[in-house]
């Protein structure tokens, strides 16, 4: 049956959940794009048999190929957009530089867009306001207190504090921390937020 | 100073959102009081201080997300009311928002073209992004809290059998109402959404 190929695109996406972004589906999209190939090219050697020929028994073959070629088409669009919605949720949860195991998923053209959107973000930002803008994709929790105790979890390095000093960043230490300084890298998982 | 951005309405489901030109004020005062660093370290009201401005921060920076979540989310309709929005009126979007909305739709525009559109049949080239994206759903219902008094409000039947009637809003009372029936009392102040 014809826009089988699309449904599956689209039943892959549906089945995985939201901040998760499998395996760009190149092989996929090229096979709905071969399938809608062939039935327009069906469509129109028909449709001159039709005119000409006077075979008007092709008509609702005609409109059924071009039914399918519009369900391929809404399903193609739909899967590359969700996937689109997906990356933009990765610049808000994890920041500027993706992990690489998500870079692997993507193709070459959603990193250019991913790319582009960044910098529509950055510019917007940074226009917020008096001189350097403000960075709105950190506070996205209400602040409950000024510091707050943090672990280490991975080797981070240097780490500069409001005054100037660093803090080295060593697997396991723990600091007393502005808690706004900490949001970003509590995200991306290398320090751990300690309750007390 | 926190109440003042609250009331920008987070809440409503439906696109319609205003500019506030109090963002970008408050925005520099809070750059303002971070020269207060300055002061001695040990000083409680510096603390005070720096919470206060954690506080504005999360507000400030919750109310922009949001309306940058919005334009993104129906970025061609948004853009489309721009467009034919009538000379005089002021436009829900700030200058940068606009310009961001612009860049997003273009973005998304040229990916759809380059990496399946332009591969497809020649007819079927074209995407129309105001009939593929879902519009904001305006009668959805929303919670407000009245703030002037307002008389002979016209609520529209949702179903047929229904007939349209009128109510009077009473300044300090709660409703849980269609927000098309009261969209343009948002715009003017008079309710407020919860």
């Amino acid at each position: 049956m014809f826009c089988e190929k699309a449904m599956e695109l689209v039943r892959e996406l549906h089945r995985t959940p939201e901040g998760h972004l499998p395996a760009f589906n190149e092989d996929g999209i090229r096979q709905v794009l071969e399938e809608m190939k062939a039935l327009y090219e069906q469509n129109q050697s028909d449709v001159n048999d039709a005119k000409s020929g006077g075979r008007g028994d092709l008509i609702p073959t005609i409109k059924f190929r071009h039914c399918s070629l519009l369900r391929n088409r809404r399903c193609t669009v739909a899967y590359l957009y969700d996937r689109l919605l997906r990356i933009r949720a990765l610049r808000w949860e994890y920041g500027s530089v993706l992990p690489s195991a998500l870079r692997f998923h993507m193709s070459t053209e959603e990193m250019e867009w991913f790319n582009q959107y960044k910098k529509s973000l950055a510019t917007y930002m940074r226009s917020l306001g008096g001189a350097e803008g403000l960075d709105i994709t950190q506070d996205m929790k209400p602040p409950k207190s000024l510091y707050i105790e943090v672990r280490c979890l991975k080797d981070y390095g240097e780490f500069e504090v409001d005054d100037g000093t660093s803090i080295l960043l060593k697997k396991n230490s723990q600091h007393f921390l502005p808690r706004w300084k900490c949001e970003q890298l509590i995200r991306q998982g290398v320090l751990e937020h300690v309750l007390s | 100073m926190t109440e003042e951005l609250d009331l920008a309405g987070q809440d409503s489901d439906a696109g319609s959102e205003e500019v506030v030109l109090t963002p970008a004020e408050l925005i520099e005062r809070l750059e303002q009081e971070e020269n207060l660093k300055r002061a001695r370290k040990e000083d409680l009201k510096i603390s005070i201080h720096r919470m206060e401005m954690e506080r504005i921060r999360y507000v400030l920076s919750s109310y922009l997300r949001c309306r940058l979540t919005k334009i993104e989310k129906f970025f061609p309709h948004v853009l489309e009311k721009e467009k034919t929005r009538p000379e005089g009126e002021p436009s829900s979007l700030s200058p940068e928002e606009f310009a961001f909305a612009k860049e997003y739709m273009a973005h998304i525009e040229t990916y759809l073209k380059n990496v399946a559109l332009k591969h497809m049949p020649p007819n079927l080239q074209k995407v129309d992004l105001q009939r593929a994206v879902p519009k904001p759903d305006l009668d959805s219902y929303v919670f407000l809290r009245v703030k002037e008094r307002q008389e002979n409000i016209l609520v529209e039947p949702e179903a047929d059998e229904q007939k349209d009637y009128v109510i009077d809003l009473e300044e300090g009372s709660q409703h849980l109402i269609r927000y098309r029936t009261i969209a343009p009392l948002v715009a003017s102040g008079a309710v407020q959404l919860i």
